[in-house]
């Protein structure tokens, strides 16, 4: 506990340091990079030592009258996410600082550095939190320090509207989650007073849970309540992309967790979850395979890796409820596994696509290619990513995904068939978000890195410094390690499922099918180094020449398949409301002029039920606009009416005997 | 370990390694025969093999190692896959829980590598290919994993020497129709994995229309090599998935194999007669082919798990 506070100290000073030193220069970004590791540092040992089983601490610090006390603590919940985010915290803010490097002449970086440390501050007073009041403040603090950073490029108008969108779903987020702990809040905000009258029976409560849901749904990304995050994560510059897809929409499910732990079971956390987490991950995936910006498509896998996650936790409450402690453990273990491996997986994929974007000066698929080539190290790491990221073995996407499908596929063959028909449909459904996501991943590492390039900025790419790779080299080798440790990590989670309700959690399933998952993963690695080595020797007597193509022999780079080609099949079979709208004239002269295509793949639930009813809501507040009148008297009066008209009411229950 | 499990480990690694070339020699034969040819040998393909891996190679400027890998890492991933497949009578080499989810994913792993390498050449015929192919498994996937969760359901097993073992003979007899949906399920995955008529053309010359072939076309000689055999490798997987739903013959052992190493013989000759006698689908039909497997298994599993 102490060394998570001297690193929110940490991380503090350096922030504001970073701001008062930073124009011009490199100082803010070395600051704040500084801060960062050293605040890891100093928290990780404390975090570990939590899950390793040390007494989870709490400490309550006096504050002044309206807020009266704050209470933190550390508990195996809080540490399991304290590890990956000041983990990768760190790790972004090294790759940031050189990240940033090449707009030091334009832009006064201290402000990005500044809010990137204020940002995991406020995500680690987040997690530390034990009371309402702390946690909300916190939670603000984060959602207003990250919308500065998805801003930082606010001369483009996208990134102003990204900003915007992210900033109105937020809040609507945060209500719901503040009318949670006042429904709850009756006995005091304590999460220990919480908890208390979450025990209450009354559909009080039940409507708390899903006010919970809904609130820390939207940070989260599940679906319909996503379309904030593939805007936000496009428009930010790539380490804070891969910080808030790594960490921060993980503090939703975080929140969601401790919401569970409030209502208990008022709400039916595993089918609920269940469904949300299959929705989520088949229409993640849907809308990621046909991306055209790459950091679209990744943000849209986060919506389907947080749909895989709350799979496996959906798993977990429903076997909890059903007395299952050995599928309880497989469903928790998976679900909470997996938050780990996305944080690896999707920050080496965006701190990649970074490096992308920086030595080829593009988002855009189609106009990359042959990026390997020119990028080798990048290149090599992302595609390491995808096959990650596509929950292929034998990397860490799958270890974790292993646990769920067994979760599944176990609770499926065991029980009676309306509860197993469900679980075993769930598994197909599993199985068919994994082909899509190799779909949409061997379309983005093929058509961006392999090939030849298709515009002028791949075609001279240039490889990023030391200090972009070096960053994503580690969490390449986290995520080739993981697989291998994780046998070892679950033994260690089992204080936190009895924190989440299971009785006498049993790690044994668990630990050895991620054991049997090692034994592939060496099989496969020593295999494929082998045989390509030999394949590679078989083949020594090579003649270089160009592609084949039947015959013809002048190709180009234009010929090739395109992003937009290779997802058309696939796109086609998608059900109509996830399709992307697009316009060709049909014309019928004999001789037809040039036509445009204009697909718009803005997302599909903004296009269909958020703008229009967004828009109709505007028209009617727009009818109210006489109340502004721009005078301040007139707003005054209006402040003074309030307070009578609310003096009035108190008074009048007073008088009539009111409680 | 005792003398005899050795001998028998190292005959089922024999059969893995020996036989999948085999059942292309026999698939060429009964078109042959279907045609009125005579047809090559019945060894023809290990002809071809050793050919192949003798020759030199020429390779596209644009490809980098991932060209090298695709052939690879499928070989490896079917050699996986065969692993974990009961063989004979008895069990797979190799078996544990769920191994058939791993088996899926590691077919996966393969199919990635197989794209990555046909994108590398950024030829538009192989990118093509690549679409189809991950296309088409978007399909197949779904029914190929409901298929074996129904016979898992049925049984209690998680493994696939476990469900394919003793146990499915019981199912035999009392929802012998849902098995048989099963098969047909996962026939019909057989024939869209390892690129058979109706779903994709092995041997037409239009590489306009191919799925697989296509995918591979500018990886030549011992390259191609690799690929020829990693592909037979696989269809060997799926043929004796087939072979161990429809015949779980399992004592005395000689029949066993005899069952076994026939089955494979049928199989293969069943592509032959397929391929002779309809022909392939246009595109656009080939998702609703792979549905109605979708279908099929999906309504076993509903049965099976009633």
């Amino acid at each position: 506990m102490t060394g998570c506070f001297i690193a929110l100290g940490v991380l503090v000073v350096s922030a504001c340091a970073a701001l008062a030193f930073g124009r011009g220069g490199r100082a803010a970004s070395a600051i704040a990079a500084c801060g960062a590791v050293a605040a890891a540092a100093l928290a990780l040992p404390d975090a570990i030592a939590v899950l390793a089983g040390d007494v989870p601490a709490e400490v309550t610090i006096l504050w002044a009258s309206p807020i009266d006390e704050l209470r933190f603590g550390l508990d195996p919940m809080s540490a399991f996410f304290v590890v990956p985010l000041v983990v990768l915290g760190a790790i972004c803010a090294i790759y940031g600082a050189f990240y940033l490097d090449d707009q030091r002449a334009r832009r006064h970086l201290g402000f990005p550095a500044f809010f990137y440390n204020l940002a995991i501050a406020a995500m680690l007073v987040v997690l530390l939190a034990r009371d309402a009041i702390g946690f909300v403040i916190a939670w603000e603090i984060m959602t207003l320090a990250s919308y500065f950073l998805v801003t930082f490029d606010h001369a483009q108008s996208e990134v102003r509207r990204a900003g915007w969108v992210y900033l109105i779903a937020s809040h609507l987020g945060v209500a719901a989650v503040l009318s949670m702990f006042l429904l709850l809040g009756s006995h005091g905000f304590a999460f220990t007073d919480l908890a208390a009258s979450g025990r209450a029976d009354g559909g009080a409560v039940t409507v708390a849970g899903i006010l919970g849901l809904v609130g820390f749904g939207v940070k989260a990304g599940l679906v319909p309540l996503h379309v904030w995050l593939p805007e936000a994560h496009a428009a930010a510059p790539s380490h804070v992309s891969a910080l808030m897809s790594g960490v921060l929409i993980k503090l939703g499910l975080y929140g969601i967790l401790r919401t569970t732990t409030f209502v208990g079971d008022a709400v039916p956390w595993g089918p609920v979850l269940l469904s949300v987490g299959t929705i989520g991950a088949l229409v993640g995936i849907a809308l990621a395979l046909y991306q055209r910006d790459i950091k679209k498509a990744l943000a849209y896998s986060s919506v389907e890796n947080i749909g895989i996650a709350a799979i496996g936790l959906g798993v977990g409450f429903w076997a909890t409820s059903a007395g299952e402690p050995t599928l309880a453990t497989l469903g928790f273990c998976g679900g909470l596994f997996h938050i780990w491996n996305h944080t690896i997986m999707k920050g080496l994929m965006f701190l990649g696509a970074g490096s992308v974007l920086h030595g080829s000066g593009t988002r855009d698929l189609e106009q990359m290619g042959g990026l390997l080539k020119r990028m080798p190290r990048t290149g090599a790491l992302v595609i390491l990513g995808t096959v990650a990221i596509a929950g292929l073995p034998p990397l860490n996407g799958f270890a974790s995904e292993w646990l769920i499908y067994l979760g599944l596929a176990r609770g499926g063959s065991a029980a009676d068939s309306s509860v197993g028909l469900p679980l075993l449909f769930a598994v197909a459904a599993v199985a068919t978000v994994g082909v899509m996501a190799v779909l949409c991943f061997v379309r983005l590492a093929g058509i961006a890195l392999l090939g030849s390039p298709r515009g002028d900025g791949a075609a001279h790419a240039h490889e990023s410094g030391r200090g972009m790779v070096l960053p994503m080299t580690v969490l390449a080798a986290f995520a080739i390690a993981m697989p291998f440790v994780a046998p070892l990590l679950v033994d260690a989670l089992t204080p936190l499922l009895v924190e989440l309700g299971v009785e006498a959690p049993s790690s044994v399933a668990a630990h050895d099918a991620l054991v049997d998952l090692a034994y592939v993963g060496i099989a496969l690695w020593s295999g494929i180094i082998v045989v390509y080595l030999v394949v590679r020797r078989l083949a020594r007597r090579r003649r270089e020449s160009e592609t084949w193509g039947c015959g013809y022999v002048a190709p180009n780079p234009r010929m090739q398949y395109s992003g937009a080609s290779f997802a058309e099949g696939m796109h086609r079979l998608l059900p109509g409301v996830l399709r992307a709208k697009i316009n060709v004239p049909y014309r019928t002269e004999l001789f037809p002029p040039p036509v445009d295509l204009r697909a718009n793949v803005e997302d599909p639930f903004t296009r269909a039920a958020y703008e229009p009813v967004l828009d109709r809501l505007a028209r009617r507040f727009g009818q109210l606009r006489w109340v502004q009148r721009g005078l301040l008297h007139i707003y005054i009066l209006y402040v003074v009416l309030a307070v009578v008209v609310t003096v009035a009411i108190v008074s009048l229950r007073d008088f009539w005997g009111g409680p | 370990m005792t003398l005899e499990t050795i001998l028998a480990t190292l005959g089922k690694v024999v059969v893995i390694v020996a036989v999948p070339p085999f059942l292309l020699g026999v698939i060429a034969r009964t078109k042959a025969w279907f045609a009125g040819r005579v047809g090559p040998p019945l060894l023809q393909p290990y002809y071809d093999l050793f050919k192949l891996l003798a020759k030199g190679t020429v390779v596209s400027r644009t490809t980098t190692w991932v060209f090298v890998a695709g052939p690879a890492v499928a070989l490896v991933a079917a050699f996986f896959a065969a692993a974990v497949v009961p063989i004979g009578g008895g069990r797979a080499l190799w078996a544990f829980e769920g191994d058939f989810i791993v088996l899926a994913y590691v077919l996966g792993l393969a199919r990635y590598f197989t794209m990555a390498a046909a994108l590398d050449t950024g030829s538009s015929f192989e990118g093509m290919g690549a679409a189809r192919e991950a296309t088409f498994a978007c399909i197949a996937e779904p029914a190929f994993i409901m298929g074996l969760l129904a016979i898992a359901r049925a049984t209690g097993s998680l493994s696939l020497s476990g469900f394919l073992g003793p146990s499915i003979v019981h199912v035999w007899s009392v929802a012998s129709a849902s098995l048989v949906l099963v098969a047909a399920g996962l026939l019909l995955v057989l024939l869209a994995e390892n690129s058979r008529i109706p779903v994709d053309d092995p041997n037409t010359h239009l590489e306009l229309t191919m799925v697989h072939e296509v995918m591979v076309l500018d990886h030549g000689g011992p390259l191609f090599g690799v690929v020829l055999y990693g592909a037979s490798v696989k269809l060997y997987v799926f043929a004796a998935l087939l072979v161990r739903i429809a015949i779980p013959i399992a004592e005395p052992a000689w029949l066993a194999w005899l069952a076994f190493l026939g089955g494979l013989v049928v199989v293969a000759i069943a592509i032959g007669v397929i391929e002779s006698a309809m022909a392939r689908l246009r595109l656009p039909y080939v998702p609703a082919l792979l549905l109605s497997a979708c279908l099929f298994c999906a309504l076993a599993l509903v049965l099976l798990a009633r």
